[in-house]
């Protein structure tokens, strides 16, 4: 494989979700462990209720912030159906973690277009690892539902080899002192999940 | 220190470190960020101007009082700004002067995709381009050591990819502003007549000469001797994709695109067997390298359009045409952008969309209106276009356009290029209308001030032009302002401005549903009563984001095959569907 030494996380999901947010923190406890890392986003016209997506590569050396086409080791998705837009850029031997909260497109929520059924079973049969979770249903018993995108950044964590107390300091720097608490609780029931 | 930066912070950072205190830009994706950036450190002076050829003559006005001067745009705002910019490489700079060009490869927020190297080759301005955040730092600082040693303006090129990337940066001591300003008169090279212009258009040429020979030893064209069998000569972020993909070949990374070093490429070509020109967009440098008489393979393995990626390069040099798949053979239902809930726009385009008229439309948010089901306007070309395109529209049509031709245009956009066009309109007694779409802010590209919103950049109150009061100034009689929120009002003040005879404006006021200051008291969400809803679906062709269809609901006695349903989480309670329903189902 070309790129054995970098690691390439994909986020995916919709605008809102907090997916940049969660990728900038990623971002902070890689450099904070001591590695390089690049990530790439797309702004603009996607933040109004379109695809958001985020590529975050890490390791001793990183060049490019964007992962080859079929090289992605880790899918985060957001949101269920999310998951399958991007499956061409996954490895075969890919992990996937998968939100199971649904968001419908337009032409879903306008009666045009069916939203996609059985999505975990099919992600099953063709990824060995699949781990899916509603990450609002635990980001409101860690207090806020808002807190979803802390709750899969604690799923991810549990694929890097980051110290707990590099993620717990990032975690301190990205939020005011008053969501410290709920975001830290949010971790734990994604490393949890 | 190390810190996560992105490529526009770091551009912003690598200005204040290099003494730098002076900025002028107009917002657009993918530099707003800049500025935005750059205004947070001490001491500095930076402005949103009205557009970016105000922003470059600000920034050359600065220069010339001896500072150390910064303009910043995306890569159409340089067309704006090109009048200025290619006769200050006549005059030069005095002081320094760069100017930023963030490209935008794949057109990821851009109604093209033209490759901004071209203009340094264009107006003989040297072009450096960084491959990233690090670099983009250090560049902007190597920048204005090129303008202050060579008197010229600088072109420093980012593109999407690295304006928006984040990586480690490393950070340096900020620089000491030293206060260089003054007065320095030299009329025969800042007054360009012709005969001051001849002169100093052979300055230019000479000072071609020197940056090519400046450029065969510049630190960052860096040749790295590997695998001999292949070279690449690249630029940008193109760099980091060919190295991830293919780390032992030789590597030319040009880190000045413009003037190219060609002793330094003739070298590099001696030493390896083949050459691969690898440049997203244009063959720039696969054309001047050709000229050298030097064979290399470019476009005809690599495409022409769109950003690249590391598999693309891949693909290209392996000849593989087996592109990885997904496993998942359906139609995934697409999420194309939208109009927020509660956004002003909606209201101005689904009765337009209803009057028939031909709508020419302008860069901004309320350009996402022209797709189903509102299809409400019906061209877009550049900022300020719709007002000239509408003028010569009517004109051409005479009385078959005669109440049927709008144009419409954002506030920001207005005062950026669509007071002159406007102006004309007034002068050539023009037949359409026009409507200013206020909302009080540049919404688009995230809230930025402008001459119309009272603040500026920095956050300073400040004069507040009144449209009205302008839009009468320029010659326009028939003025109406209306709230694009209340349906009746607005589909009869369209109606009525297009029956007058000459030229006339709306003003739409209504703030942008998701600008802070203007603090937007939402109102309750509103619900469908199912036992009033027939089903006719009206309300879902405000394609507003909250409005959803429950199919099978049926009712006794009703054709009714199913209701409309608004999720309350997402409703702000504009009222749009309210007024829009006929059975009064929705309250």
């Amino acid at each position: 494989m070309v790129d054995n030494k970098v690691n390439s996380i994909l986020f995916a999901g919709v605008g809102g979700q907090g997916i940049l947010r969660a990728s900038d923190i990623i971002c902070e406890a890689i450099m904070e462990a001591g590695m390089d890392v690049k990530k790439s986003e797309v702004h603009g016209m996607a933040q109004r209720g379109g695809c958001v997506t985020s590529h975050v590569r890490y390791g001793k050396k990183v060049y490019s912030p964007l992962a080859e086409t079929g090289a992605i080791q880790t899918l985060v998705s957001f949101e269920k159906m999310e998951a399958l837009r991007y499956l061409k850029f996954l490895r075969k031997d890919a992990a996937i973690i998968v939100n199971t909260e649904e968001i419908y497109p337009p032409a879903v929520n306008m009666g045009d277009a069916p939203y996609p059924i059985d999505v975990i079973a099919f992600l099953k049969e063709h990824y060995s690892k699949v781990i899916h979770f509603n990450a609002g249903e635990l980001a409101q018993k860690a207090g806020n539902i808002k807190t979803a995108n802390v709750v899969l950044l604690g799923a991810v964590s549990n694929m890097m080899s980051i110290d707990q107390s590099v993620w717990e300091n990032v975690i301190k720097k990205s939020f005011p002192e008053k969501l410290v608490k709920i975001n830290l609780a949010a971790f734990q029931m994604g490393i949890a999940a | 220190m190390k810190v996560l930066m992105s490529g526009n912070e770091a551009i912003a950072r690598g200005a204040y470190e290099a003494g730098v205190r002076f900025a002028a830009a107009y917002p657009g994706t993918p530099s707003t960020e800049i500025l935005e950036e750059f205004c947070k450190y001490d001491g500095v002076y930076a402005e949103w101007s009205p557009n970016e050829k105000v922003a470059v003559e600000v920034a050359i006005g600065a220069a010339l009082a001896g500072e150390k001067a910064l303009a910043v745009m995306k890569h159409v705002g340089v067309n704006v700004a090109a009048d200025p910019i290619f006769t200050v490489s006549y005059t030069g700079t005095n002081g320094s002067l760069v100017i930023v060009s963030a490209d935008d490869p794949s057109l990821h927020s851009s109604q093209n995709e033209q490759d901004n190297r071209n203009y340094a080759r264009f107006a003989k301005i040297p072009m450096l381009e960084p491959a990233d955040a690090q670099e983009a730092k250090e560049y902007i600082k190597l920048a204005f050591e090129i303008s202050e040693k060579f008197d010229t303006p600088v072109f420093l090129r980012s593109t999407t990819r690295v304006s928006h990337s984040k990586a480690v940066v490393t950070l340096s001591e900020p620089r000491k502003h030293e206060d260089k300003t003054g007065f320095t008169y030299n009329a025969d090279k800042y007054v360009m007549v012709p005969i001051n212009a001849r002169t100093q258009r052979v300055e230019v040429e000479k000072r071609q000469q020197a940056l090519k020979h400046f450029a065969e030893t510049f630190g960052e064209n860096k040749m790295e001797i590997n695998n001999l069998d292949v070279g690449i000569i690249t630029a940008g972020m193109p760099y980091n994709y060919a190295k991830e993909v293919f780390p032992d070949y030789s590597y030319l990374k040009l880190g000045m695109v413009y003037p190219l070093p060609e002793k330094l490429i003739r070298d590099f070509a001696s030493k390896v067997k083949k050459i691969y020109v690898i440049e997203e967009l244009d063959p720039f440098l696969e054309e001047q390298i050709k000229a050298m008489g030097i064979k290399v393979i470019g476009k005809e393995i690599f495409p022409y359009t769109n950003e690249f990626d590391p598999g693309i390069i891949k693909n290209a040099i392996e000849k593989n045409t087996q592109m990885p798949v997904s496993p998942y053979k359906e139609t995934l239902s697409p999420r194309p952008p939208n109009l927020c809930p509660g956004c002003p726009h909606r209201g101005l385009f689904y009765a337009l969309g209803k009057s028939k008229a031909y709508v020419h439309g302008d860069i901004g948010c309320y350009t996402l209106s022209y797709m189903k089901p509102l299809e409400g306007l019906h061209s877009c070309i550049c900022m300020g276009a719709s007002i000239g395109m509408a003028h010569g529209m009517s004109k051409a049509l005479k009385e078959k356009g005669k109440g049927k031709v709008v144009g419409v245009i954002g506030d920001s956009t207005f005062l950026h290029s669509g007071i002159t066009p406007l102006l004309n309109m007034a002068y050539n007694n023009s037949d359409a209308l026009i409507i200013i779409l206020d909302n009080s802010t540049t919404a688009m590209t995230g809230m930025q001030e402008h001459p119309g919103t009272g603040y500026t950049l920095m956050g300073k109150e400040a004069k507040k032009v009144n449209l009205k009061v302008l839009v009468s100034a320029l010659g326009i009689e028939n003025i109406k302002v209306i709230d694009p929120l209340d349906l009746k009002a607005t589909r009869s003040a369209i109606k009525g401005e297009l029956a007058k005879d000459g030229p006339s404006v709306i003003i739409a006021e209504r703030p942008c549903a998701l600008f802070k200051r203007a603090n937007i008291k939402a109102k309750p969400a509103l619900i469908v009563n199912p036992d009033k809803c027939e089903g006719c679906k009206a309300c879902l062709g405000l394609n507003c984001p909250p409005i959803s269809w429950k199919k099978g609901i049926i009712k006794e006695g009703s054709k009714r095959k199913g209701i409309s349903y608004i999720d309350e989480t997402l409703c702000n309670g504009c009222g749009l569907c309210e007024q829009v329903c006929k059975f009064g189902a929705i309250s």
